[in-house]
């Protein structure tokens, strides 16, 4: 990202400015990083009742197969991601994986199948470089639309369901992954049971000349507050959801990240159409022999936080190094620090005692299943 | 008398002792503080020099001794409970006190009005 070029807003930059938002620079936008409620309360509000994401920035893109028939697109795109496309019936969502040839990750996103296309979320920092991914490779097969003319808000809380349904009585229907079109305040949208909070709620694409009527109004429910990046990615970090760029980039394997999960069977050894997907002999081989490191959970002994990029070590004096945290800082419903990293295999075992370099210290941390919170879906 | 810093500390200053903690506005853009580490005791330290750190839920930032002196002092309570700094920093949230080694440097730092005027 170049740090001279102008800051992009979404449809709803407006709307935070007027809710007194604190404003960061985040993957080339001007996004809200908290509102005058702050992180902790926004935190919990979601956790306890319903928070409202803008997350117009990242990357909403269209394929569309050329010859009509949805399996042509669906069979395109597996030659993208190690996950079964194919078998994904219309009307649900799936989280994908782009490889690159060494099994590493590029980027990861949500695919739908919307019947007649597929749609796909990207993320923001990654959004050009997937689009330019996708057309090189899908180019002769699907027609690719990155949508300008869309916002994306995600509702997420124990009540989201609830204040949809004031909106559109069938949200109920609706299983954790399922997409449907539905009309909210008179305004087509696209609703996806899903999030990035371990929340149940949605994720609404909205057209862009309506999005600030409509959040406006959802808004105006009373169990509704509005929730800036730094409670999304606190709410993220104790359900133990990756965060690309920090937890996954092009460094780890969809093994070594513990997200084996992502690859359905069809895909793997032995499965339907195995492999043919970027990096598919190390994947494939990580899967039959496992990784020399893997993503864990950690718990901080003390109250200190531990944050991304320190160093972790089996010994008290920082002699013997087994990893490092990607991921880290407070959890307000953990009421602890939280933290995520990658770890030799050996260290793996939760209950493990490690220790994190903080400012010059080695701080006590546990090994500890993920996530930290038990995630709500409506499954 | 009450000085401040560009840093956004706040300093009451009794003879050559400086009571320190940082200022509202400091604390409302760091946010909702969990967690805050000390200097001990007896710590003797540099103007600019790291004197003590904060987190919030998002990041973590260092707190510099203003003056030169020694740590005499240091407020448990904000260690046992961080919040204290977000709803009383310049009162039950103060962070250490301070035997200046020189106490006419204080003459250098922000009055008041000046200090205002600089997160105005």
């Amino acid at each position: 990202m170049n740090a001279d070029s102008p800051l992009k807003q979404t449809p709803l930059h407006a709307l935070h400015v007027s809710l007194s938002a604190r404003m960061v620079p985040f993957a080339g936008y001007d996004m809200p990083v908290q509102y005058p409620t702050g992180v902790m309360k926004e935190h919990l509000h979601t956790r306890s009742a319903v928070g409202l994401f803008d997350v117009s920035h990242m990357g909403q893109v269209i394929l569309r197969p050329k010859s009509g028939r949805i399996e042509d697109a669906a069979l395109a795109l597996e030659k993208l991601v190690p996950v079964d496309v194919l078998g994904l019936a219309e009307g649900r969502q799936r989280y994908a994986l782009f490889t690159d040839n060494d099994g590493h990750i590029l980027d990861d996103l949500m695919v739908a199948n919307r019947g007649d296309h597929l749609f796909l979320v990207v993320n923001a920092s990654c959004k050009e470089a997937d689009f330019a991914h996708l057309q090189k490779h899908l180019g002769d097969t699907c027609e690719l639309t990155l949508l300008d003319d869309r916002a994306l808000i995600a509702l997420q809380g124990p009540r989201a369901e609830s204040v949809l349904a004031e909106l559109w009585a069938d949200i109920a229907t609706m299983r954790f992954m399922d997409v449907a079109e539905a009309a909210l305040h008179d305004v087509p949208c696209i609703i996806s049971r899903s999030g990035y909070t371990g929340e149940d709620g949605f994720e609404i694409s909205i057209p862009a000349a309506s999005a600030e009527d409509v959040t406006r109004r959802i808004l105006e429910h009373p169990d509704v507050m509005p929730i800036g990046l730094g409670a999304r990615d606190s709410l993220r970090l104790e359900a133990g959801l990756c965060l690309y760029g920090n937890d996954i980039d092009t460094t780890t394997t969809p093994v070594e990240a513990g997200l084996e999960w992502a690859m359905q069977k069809a895909r793997r050894a032995g499965g339907a159409r195995e492999g043919g997907f970027p990096g598919a002999h190390a994947i494939l081989g990580q899967f039959a022999e496992g990784a020399g490191r893997r993503r864990v959970g950690l718990k901080p002994e003390g109250k200190a936080p531990v944050r991304g990029g320190a160093p972790l070590f089996a010994d008290a004096e920082g002699k013997v190094p087994v990893g490092t945290v990607t991921s880290g800082g407070f959890g307000p419903s953990a009421d602890h620090p939280v933290a995520m990293g990658y770890v030799d295999k050996a260290h793996t075992a939760n209950g493990t005692k490690l220790f994190a370099e903080v400012r010059g210290k080695y701080l006590p941390i546990t090994v500890s299943a993920l996530p930290f919170v038990t995630p709500t879906y409506k499954r | 008398m009450l000085k401040f810093t560009d840093e956004h500390e706040w300093l009451k200053i009794e003879g050559d002792i400086a009571t320190v903690g940082i200022t509202a506005h400091a604390a409302e853009q760091l946010g909702d503080l969990v967690f805050v580490e000390l200097p001990e005791s007896g710590t003797a330290l540099d103007k600019g020099a790291t004197a003590a750190t904060v987190e919030s839920v998002k990041a973590a930032s260092d707190v510099y001794c203003p003056l030169d002196g020694e740590i005499v002092e240091s407020n448990q309570a904000i260690v046992d409970d961080p919040a204290l700094v977000n709803s009383d920093p310049q009162g039950a949230g103060w962070f250490f006190k301070l035997k200046l080694s020189d106490p006419s440097s204080v003459n250098a730092l922000l009055d008041e009005a000046a200090y205002k005027e600089l997160i105005a």
